[in-house]
């Protein structure tokens, strides 16, 4: 490629001199690929070190000599077969690995003190009951005092931290019982201690610390993992741009890169890298993304475009507008601002748990204190007592009922190719009693597809498909992807705005317009008007024939809606483009509920009156216009395909072509929400045996050590269960690159 | 019971010495790509043999 290529934006300069830069790679499925890339770009002049991490498929190339064209080693690995990305590390990805690290170092010293105060409190035990002498008992527990409050201090602060900060907001959550329970319990071991009693509660208050970091972590590694492989997928989709240099040369940049005032180049059949006015050219846009509509729209010097939208047939010359100076963007920002600030703040079942919780057991606690007080127990035995309660209701059990769930479900997701953004989306995606729908994009596949292959020789349909990789407009592209071809005819000459044209085993051949062709009547045509759709048409000496490109159903949307429907959901569409269109897809999908012609504005009046109506919605969508009713939607779901705002307000995305992940989430979801509720009825029936006893005093360290293992290990392995596959789980898709770039 | 006096000492010992270990690799980033590690250990490019580009190695 002639054309230069600037990555400056990806780079990072190195304090030893020269730069580095990440780069997302596709393709990489072996062992053997590390060494085979990591030798190949290490061996390009200027490289001084490039390793490859295999577990978010990202590789790092550093350099010392400042005149390294990154561009090169791109091109070395596309010569290889991968295709390479240049990445920029998100903000929000080198903070939730740096909380990932905080809790594991959290997690290993929690683990040792544990391991190690339970190997003094085992002896404490058994000596209890046989000859150990007061002594030895005071010895070790001061030994476990020394170990358990600091490991306590340090490895607790994930709580302490989160507990500080809910009671500062005047609310409380999970990690507000948690707290009062550690510091309870070891303030009462050391107290203990001081008075060479015969009971001390440090492994406990470790044990309980380990045991919660430990779903902590899972939680946090399961959102990193997420993180990666979406920040891979954003790299994947990064557009880049044909920048016009003030000295007329044309640079390949990044479209993040892009800057208000700069003049860029969009040619047939590319996506628009930016918002602009175009100042030069004029051409047909599929705005399919920003809008919904289906038919093209007409531009020409002076007219607005949007971002990703696709240039049909003509070259634009465009002048990149900054946020502010496009009505549209605006329009949708200030919809989004409101949405989001009118969307009421969901508690977290988990909060809702401890809000019922707290009270319970601390007043439960109080009682018991002043009931034995009343019976005359004296001071020291009575406090024992309430705080041996405290500590017996540890809210172990409870605090890891919903994490654990969580945690299984997500991963479970993520290997179906779908994914969480949002920590709460499973429980709000199982509430959702009522789905909407858009239509383009979501319900059809982005990219147009020939859709009257059945009437046409296959033989033309190979021949045609062959030219037509000669061809850069979307028409032609959909023609060839429908036959998978990738041999062209090699004398295949393209004459701009009208078609191509070649000649095969003597017989001249043209792909293009009608009147290019010379194709003058044909059914075809009838079927395509009345579809709304776009033709291309094709002549091989005297034989002829007229392609349908339409945006199709995506594959087995009417089984999809029919498994929602069964599931017992509402359904309905809410599209911006023209009621006719979406009629037509409402009946092939026997969705009663539609309508068309929709603003963005409107979009998110439907959803208000559906909520007042007290349904609970599931938004799925996917263009610019949708982004304010995913935001306003009680839980969302995107394409992967989406434009870049809508997927960022969407509590999930997924990846292929189906719509079946869409009904694999809401059974995943309720599923788990099943087993959340589950989770919380063993922990209530744990502490209703548990209460009493403590209640009546009969708690040593012992039993609370194995009740609160006992309880912990219940609830993991009945949220190991989210793990079976349901029965309307259909087969995952792994979530391959391919598949993205497919449906990009 | 004076065992304990040096037995307590090297269990704890032990232990530490566990944990700064782990906590050393932890911030030598020995954790980051746990997938790379595993097949890293598979690579004989170390090896000085000229080996034939084309030869007969196995495609996982």
């Amino acid at each position: 490629m002639s054309e230069m290529r600037d990555f400056s934006i990806f780079t990072r300069p190195r304090a030893e001199g020269g730069g580095q830069m990440e780069v997302a790679i596709e393709g990489i499925n072996c062992g053997g690929c590390i060494g085979r890339i990591e030798n190949a770009v290490r061996h390009l002049p200027g490289v001084s070190d490039a390793r490859l991490n295999f577990t978010n498929r990202r590789l790092t190339i550093a350099w010392r000599d400042p005149r390294f064209e990154p561009a090169s080693a791109l091109d070395a690995l596309e010569r290889m077969g991968y295709r390479a990305y240049p990445f920029q590390v998100r903000n929000v990805e080198e903070e939730e690995s740096r909380h990932a690290k905080f809790l594991l170092r959290c997690l290993a010293v929690a683990g040792f003190a544990a391991m190690n105060i339970m190997l003094l409190s085992v002896s404490v035990w058994s000596g209890n009951v046989t000859d150990i002498t007061p002594e030895t008992r005071d010895l070790f527990h001061w030994l476990s005092a020394l170990i358990a409050l600091p490991a306590a201090a340090y490895a607790g602060r994930p709580f302490f931290q989160s507990a500080g900060r809910a009671l500062a907001a005047r609310h409380t959550n999970m990690d507000v019982p948690i707290s009062i329970g550690i510091i309870l319990a070891l303030g009462l071991s050391l107290a203990e201690t001081i008075n060479h009693a015969e009971h001390a509660y440090f492994d406990s208050a470790v044990m309980l610390i380990f045991f919660l970091l430990c779903g902590r972590y899972l939680d946090q590694a399961m959102r990193q993992k997420t993180r990666a492989v979406a920040g891979n997928l954003a790299a994947l989709k990064a557009e880049t741009a044909h920048r016009i240099l003030d000295s007329g040369e044309l640079v390949q940049v990044p479209a993040a890169a892009l800057k208000a005032g700069q003049r860029i180049l969009v040619r047939a059949g590319e996506r628009v890298a930016a918002d602009g006015i175009v100042v030069n050219g004029r051409s047909s846009l599929d705005q399919s993304l920003i809008t919904g509509e289906t038919l093209p729209h007409k531009v020409e010097t002076g007219a607005t475009v949007y971002a990703g939208s696709i240039n049909l047939d003509g070259t634009l010359t465009l002048r990149v507008t900054g946020a502010a100076e496009s009505n549209l963007i605006d329009e949708i920002d200030r919809l989004l601002d409101k949405a989001v600030k009118a969307r009421s703040r969901y508690v977290r079942l988990a909060d809702r748990a401890a809000g019922l919780y707290a009270p319970v057991v601390h007043t439960a606690a109080a009682l018991t204190f002043a009931g034995w007080m009343l019976a005359g127990a004296g001071f020291h035995t009575s406090i024992l007592i309430a705080i041996s309660v405290l500590i017996i209701t540890c809210p172990c059990a409870l605090a890891l009922a919903i994490p654990a769930v969580q945690v299984v479900a997500a991963g479970k997701l993520f290997r179906a190719g779908i994914f969480l953004n949002a920590g709460d989306a499973i429980e709000r995606l199982a509430e959702a009693d009522t789905i909407v729908f858009d239509k383009t994009g979501t319900l059809t596949l982005p990219e147009p597809r020939v859709v009257n292959a059945q009437t046409i020789e296959p033989e033309l349909i190979v021949a045609a498909a062959r030219l037509a990789l000669a061809s850069r407009h979307p028409l032609a592209a959909a023609l060839a992807r429908h036959a998978d071809m990738n041999v062209p005819f090699d004398n295949a000459v393209e004459e701009p705005g009208r078609g191509v044209r070649a000649s095969v085993d003597g017989r001249p051949m043209w792909l293009g317009s009608a009147g290019f062709c010379d194709v003058l009547a044909n059914p075809a045509f009838a079927e395509a008007e009345r579809l709304g759709a776009s033709t291309i048409c094709f002549r091989w000496g005297e034989r002829q024939a007229v392609f349908i490109v339409h945006q199709s159903l995506r594959p087995g949307a009417a089984d999809s809606i029919a498994a929602l429907s069964t599931l017992g959901f509402k359904i309905h569409i809410l599209s911006g483009d023209r009621p006719a269109a979406v009629a037509q897809i409402a009946a092939a999908l026997s969705i009663p509920h539609w309508q068309g012609g929709m603003t963005p504005a409107d979009k998110v009046a439907a959803l208000e009156s559906l909520k007042a109506q007290g349904r609970r919605v599931l938004m799925v969508g996917d263009g610019i216009n949708d982004a304010p009713s995913l935001a306003a939607a009680h839980v969302s779901m995107s394409p992967i395909s989406a434009a870049d705002l809508s997927q960022a307000q969407a509590d999930a995305v997924f990846l292929g072509e189906r719509l079946d992940p869409v009904v694999d989430t809401v059974a995943v979801a309720r599923k788990a929400r099943r087993l959340m509720h589950q989770n919380l009825g063993l922990a209530v029936i744990y502490n209703a045996v548990a209460v009493p006893l403590a209640v009546a005093g009969f708690v040593t360290p012992l039993i609370a050590a194995a009740a609160m293992s006992g309880s912990s290990l219940l609830v993991t392995l009945n949220a190991l269960r989210a793990r079976s596959s349901s029965k309307t789980a259909a087969t995952a898709a792994a979530p391959t690159a391919q598949s993205v770039v497919r449906a990009a | 019971m004076s065992v304990l006096i040096w037995l307590v000492p090297m269990a704890l010992g032990l232990g530490l010495a566990g944990l700064f270990a782990f906590l050393w690799s932890l911030r030598n980033n020995q954790y980051d790509d746990l997938e790379g590690a595993a097949l890293r250990i598979l690579d004989d490019d170390d090896l000085t043999e000229p080996r034939p580009l084309a030869g007969p190695r196995a495609e996982i």
